[in-house]
């Protein structure tokens, strides 16, 4: 105590009429912050070790328990809240970059949320979803600029390799070793249920998984991790990762601690070494090598699988997507600075690149202003929350979106964003098999199927009110948007009127 | 022996000539064709002329003879197999390399061996005949790195920055390497005969393979690099 | 209040057709008369018709109709014309004044051919040419609009009741082997000439009932390739979509409607010819932005014949009739017994069906 210490963020409040010392919060934390005092046979907590991941209250049988944030304040300052104070107090503590976990939790605008969807009236009917057809079906990948015929006038019906969706949704990339075997085996079960992808992360694809190959995308990043020809055969999809909306710029390290067993066989390092995955990939340093890597695994992969290019939304991200979509990638994903991670310093996730609303808008006009939308599709993500925000992307131009978050969220995630440590409560960012066993994947890839099941209604319940009965024809339909409370500047990038024009 | 003649064909056709081929054969009058024997296996092929970039990339299995310069990314990300080339080589190669083998006659660009791999036994070995560019061994994890710094001309063994990042593996630079600047997170030494024998059985292969003599090559001492830490990064953060 | 292409009005309708398979010539009379059973369908905001055959003497030649706000733009346009085209014939078109069509703009007429040295010098096949040019006038000359540009076709539109502007035009004076005719009921705004159909480009014509769903979706991508949709109404980008598909790619009738009408992923599943199966899973994977949805029934017309397209729901009414060498098309079976009562073989397409009849091979 002293110079060092910060009164503990939260505070766990326990009904003491309630508790029955079970144990049960005990055991469940591995935080360590609930012990028993054997003697006196009453339960204690140690407030500062407690990262609110809701774990023990969700447990306590006699609903004993609740976290609340604490009321210990400094003195009020408008310019230096407390949080702002106490990160310095850290810093002056370790000398460390802060580091951080999940999306960027400041108060940004969230332009999903000033954007209002269209509905028929009178002048076009609008469409009952539950009974009448109603298609949610995609195809990701270029499409040709020319139909080609044979001489006898017979069409040409080959395509470049698409992808196929049941609904304009994917699981983004997570990796394995930054989540759990059981959180990548919810994933997998629940796209292959689904009729959607996953994606492996950087971390390559464990072998037990490579039976989900065509509901899989895999990743290939900076540090290649597990990447070799059979599991670029295995994958329905190659995404060459770029960069990451949490992170732009910023490479990805997963600390040697969650390099062990299966992880470090299937990342190809030594077990307990850092998986390094610095920023840039050595080998592309300009945008015609990017050309390189493409047709290196397109040419590894004979042609058979679309090859996405994931970036993070930057402020250049018009003339980079322009770039990307003449460099032969299939798709292109685009990751807006609200996306989660594993792990970035608190500083880049808060503070570099912009939002995915306007990053799409930008991306898809100027694709369209140069002819070549149809070269590329447009994968989205950085904080797609609900059926709302994919038909508001699709709306904007979007052809499909990536979701983790809402995926995490689902799995048991409570976002207490302290993925880092390891010590995932509900066994989703954590290496120890007694936490990742906590995550049962039948389970969990039935609450995945239940989340995306309800958002495919609610998609086609907007389809049906706006009168459309297939995604196609909401893709970049922006129309069917009007932002409320934007200003012009803001309107004019996001390509859409204001309400009541 | 079946012959591709790839004096007309672009990569494509390269790699489809390649897939249908015997399992040895010949590539003539290559220039440029970049991707060559990407992700193939069980092949063995020579190749006259300059393959392009990105030679054997994500190569499972296959022998790649290569009788001339090569250039950039060779082996870019190969898992088996054996990439021979009797001249020198341009930047990255062996990139995140997980297995197999570049043995290179002549000299190296920039970032040779970055984010090299290992796992248990299997462990990618490269092995420069003339001199390595800067950053050589960035990211090292895993596996084997050897300079041997013949026919330097005067020029140092390995250029600016080398073992940047360096957290596995080791490489190995023959000479004293005094002039060499090494990060703080590795030791450079010199390498004891128990170390040496490790590598004997690559260096002897890569005689047999360019026709160079052991006592030759063991005529100067060798300096091992190995890192520290597996976990160079690990003080550098505090939890938010 | 912004007007017609400064903002977007979606609009009801009612359309008509009648084609000669003989080539047989008809005089407008007729398709005004179709036009007058279904008065109820349009608000007098808007009607037009396309007649095709009807300038044999100029056939070889893109007769551009147009509209101008006054007489100096028009000189400024000739002008512009002049140095592209050689203008064999350039006039008013006569019109009678009907109190019922008032505020009328100057309505013109040129009969022209680019010339050589410009096509040679821009490297353009000569319909791109027309079409690049017809793009540039109507995106970039205020007070200018170019509503038809076919050869030995033409359409004939204003703010009124069709069978007004019928009379207006003098359509009895004409004579096709195919009409089309339009009756216009925007929802908000008084409507303005240029936006009544049919919409043309080049000898396509596009006349079309119904609001649909998908329009910006269809209208972000057309314009992708140096359409400008200046109008931003429904009929203008189907219009564009045609020309692309047919035209720009090269795609038959069928094909170009299996992309905007294209049958539910369902129905090709089902599909037991597996040539068809794999046309179409091929067409809407080529073509996802060009799938039209929403209520439509369009009739196409273009050089030697007409095509009637229902959307895949079918959400809007469309009947189809036959008497000797005649066919006719029309949103209601009245408007077809009107002029035909002994029409035979009445049947109403299927959504996403399309009903293609064209003039005897030498006949026009």
């Amino acid at each position: 105590m002293g110079i060092e210490f910060i009164y503990p963020e939260f505070e766990v409040i326990r009904n003491k009429s309630r508790c029955i010392s079970c144990r049960v919060c005990e055991r469940q934390c591995a935080n360590e912050v609930h012990s028993c005092d054997e003697k006196l046979k009453i339960m204690k907590c140690d407030d500062s070790k407690c990262v609110n991941c809701q774990r023990c209250v969700s447990f306590c049988p006699t609903k004993a328990l609740k976290i609340v944030k604490s009321d210990c304040t400094l003195r009020e300052n408008a310019n230096w809240p407390a949080q702002t104070v106490k990160e310095i107090y850290k810093q002056a503590n370790s000398g460390g970059v802060l580091l951080s976990s999940m999306g960027n939790p400041k108060p940004l605008p969230v332009y999903w949320d000033k954007i209002l969807i269209n509905a028929s009236q009178v002048t076009n009917p609008s469409i009952d979803p539950l009974r009448e057809p109603m298609e949610t079906r995609v195809f990701l990948g270029k499409k040709p600029s020319k139909v080609q015929r044979s001489k006898e006038g017979k069409l040409n019906c080959t395509l470049p390799p698409q992808l196929e969706l049941s609904m304009p949704v994917m699981f983004s990339a997570m990796s394995y070793g930054s989540i759990s075997y059981n959180a990548h085996k919810s994933l997998a079960l629940a796209a292959a249920e689904l009729g959607i992808l996953y994606n492996t992360g950087e971390g390559g694809l464990h072998e037990d998984f490579y039976c989900y190959g065509e509901n899989t995308v895999v990743q290939v990043a900076s540090g290649r991790f597990g990447v070799h020809a059979d599991y670029l055969q295995a994958g329905a999809a190659i995404e060459i990762k770029i960069g990451q909306g949490a992170k732009p710029g910023i490479g990805g390290h997963l600390p040697g601690e969650k390099i062990v067993g299966d992880i470090s066989r299937t990342r190809m390092i030594p077990e307990g070494s850092d998986a390094i995955s610095p920023a840039p990939h050595h080998d592309i340093y300009s945008i015609e090598d990017l050309r390189q890597l493409v047709f290196s695994l397109k040419e590894a992969t004979e042609y058979k699988k679309p090859v996405i290019v994931k970036v993070a939304a930057v402020h250049n991200i018009a003339a980079i997507a322009s770039g990307i979509a003449r460099s032969g990638a299939d798709i292109i994903a685009i990751d807006g600075f609200r996306g989660g991670t594993g792990a970035a310093p608190t500083r880049i996730r808060d503070h570099v690149g912009i939002p995915i609303e306007l990053a799409l808008a930008a991306v898809d006009q100027r694709l369209r202003d140069e002819g070549i939308r149809s070269n590329v599709s447009l994968v989205v993500g950085g904080s797609i929350r609900s059926a709302a925000d994919v038909i508001k992307a699709i709306a904007l131009g979007a052809d499909a979106c990536y979701v983790a978050t809402a995926a995490l969220l689902a799995l048991g995630c409570h976002l207490c964003r302290t993925c880092q440590s390891g010590k995932c409560n509900w066994g989703i960012a954590t290496q120890r098999p007694e936490l990742v066993k906590r995550l049962n994947p039948a389970m969990g890839s039935e609450r995945l199927i239940h989340l995306m099941t309800a958002w495919k209604h609610e998609i086609k319940e907007f389809m049906g009110g706006m009168g459309i009965n297939s995604i196609e024809a909401l893709r970049g339909n922006r129309l069917m948007l009007r932002g409320i409370g934007l200003t012009e500047k803001e309107l004019e990038i996001l390509g859409i009127s204001h309400a009541g024009e | 022996m079946q012959i591709i003649d790839a004096a007309d064909l672009d990569y494509r056709a390269v790699n489809e000539a390649l897939r249908e081929a015997e399992s040895d054969f010949i590539i003539e009058g290559c220039c440029g064709q970049r991707f060559i024997a990407a992700g193939i296996s069980g092949k063995n092929l020579t190749i006259n002329g300059i393959p392009g970039n990105a030679l054997g990339a994500y190569l499972n299995n296959a022998n790649i003879t290569v009788n001339a310069n090569a250039q950039d990314a060779v082996g870019d990300t190969m898992n088996e197999g054996k990439i021979l080339i009797h001249g020198n080589i341009g930047d990255a190669a062996g990139y995140a390399m997980r297995g197999g083998k570049i043995y290179v006659q002549g000299s190296a660009g920039y970032r040779a061996g970055i984010h090299m791999k290992a796992y248990k036994e299997k462990i990618p070995v490269m092995i420069i005949g003339g001199c390595a560019g800067s950053f050589l061994g960035e990211y090292q994890a895993g596996g084997v790195i050897i300079v041997l710094g013949l026919h330097k001309d005067g020029r140092r063994i390995v250029g600016n920055f080398p073992c940047t990042g360096m957290h596995g593996g080791k490489m190995f630079l023959r000479g004293s390497c005094e002039d060499i600047h090494f990060p703080k997170q590795v030791t450079a030494k010199c390498a004891a005969a128990d170390e040496l024998e490790e590598i004997r059985e690559y260096l002897s292969e890569y005689c047999l393979d360019f026709g160079y003599s052991m006592d030759e090559l063991l005529s100067e001492p060798f300096t091992i690099i190995t890192p520290d830490s597996k976990n160079p990064y690990k003080q550098m953060y505090v939890a938010n | 209040m912004k007007i017609e292409g400064q903002v977007r009005i979606p609009s009801g309708c009612a359309i008509s057709a009648v084609i000669s398979k003989d080539g047989n010539k008809m005089s407008g009379e007729m398709i005004i008369n179709s036009m007058k059973p279904m008065h109820d369908r349009s608000n007098g905001l808007g009607g037009g018709f396309a007649g095709y055959g009807i300038y044999p003497e100029y056939k070889d030649f893109y007769a551009f109709h147009m509209f101008f706000d006054s007489r100096d733009t028009r000189k400024e346009c000739e002008a512009f014309l002049k140095e592209r085209f050689e203008i064999i014939q350039s006039e008013i078109i006569p019109t009678r004044k009907i109190p019922e069509v008032t505020d009328e703009p100057i309505i013109w007429r040129y009969f022209a051919a680019p010339l050589k040295s410009v096509l040679a010098s821009l490297q353009l096949e000569e319909k791109e040419f027309v079409a690049k040019t017809v793009m540039k006038i109507n995106a970039e000359m205020p007070g200018v609009y170019v509503f038809s540009s076919g050869k030995n076709m033409g359409a004939f539109k204003a703010v009124g009741f069709p069978e007004d502007v019928g009379v207006f035009y003098k359509l009895e004076e004409y004579e096709g082997y195919s009409w089309t005719a339009h009756g216009r009921y925007p929802t908000n705004t008084p409507g303005w000439w240029g936006g009544a159909h049919p919409f043309t480009l080049l000898d396509y014509s596009v006349v079309h009932n119904g609001e649909i769903s998908s329009y910006d979706a269809n209208r972000r991508f057309i314009e992708m390739f140096g359409y400008k949709c200046t109008l931003r109404t429904d009929t203008e980008v189907i219009t564009y979509i045609m020309d692309y598909l047919l035209r720009v790619q090269g795609l038959t009738l069928g094909e170009a409607a299996s992309v905007i009408a294209a049958p539910f992923w369902s129905t090709i599943a089902a599909k037991t010819d597996l040539e068809d199966q794999k046309k179409h899973t091929y067409l809407r994977t080529m073509f996802p932005s060009l799938l039209i949805t929403g209520p439509f029934s369009i009739v196409l017309g273009f050089e030697g014949g007409l095509m009637a397209l229902n959307d895949r729901l079918k959400l809007r009414s469309m009947v189809v009739g036959e008497k000797d060498d005649k066919v006719f098309i029309a949103s209601e079976e009245a408007a077809i017994r009107i002029i035909e009562p002994n029409a035979e073989n009445i049947w109403s397409p299927a959504g996403g069906e399309p009903v293609i009849v064209k003039v005897k091979e030498g006949a026009f």
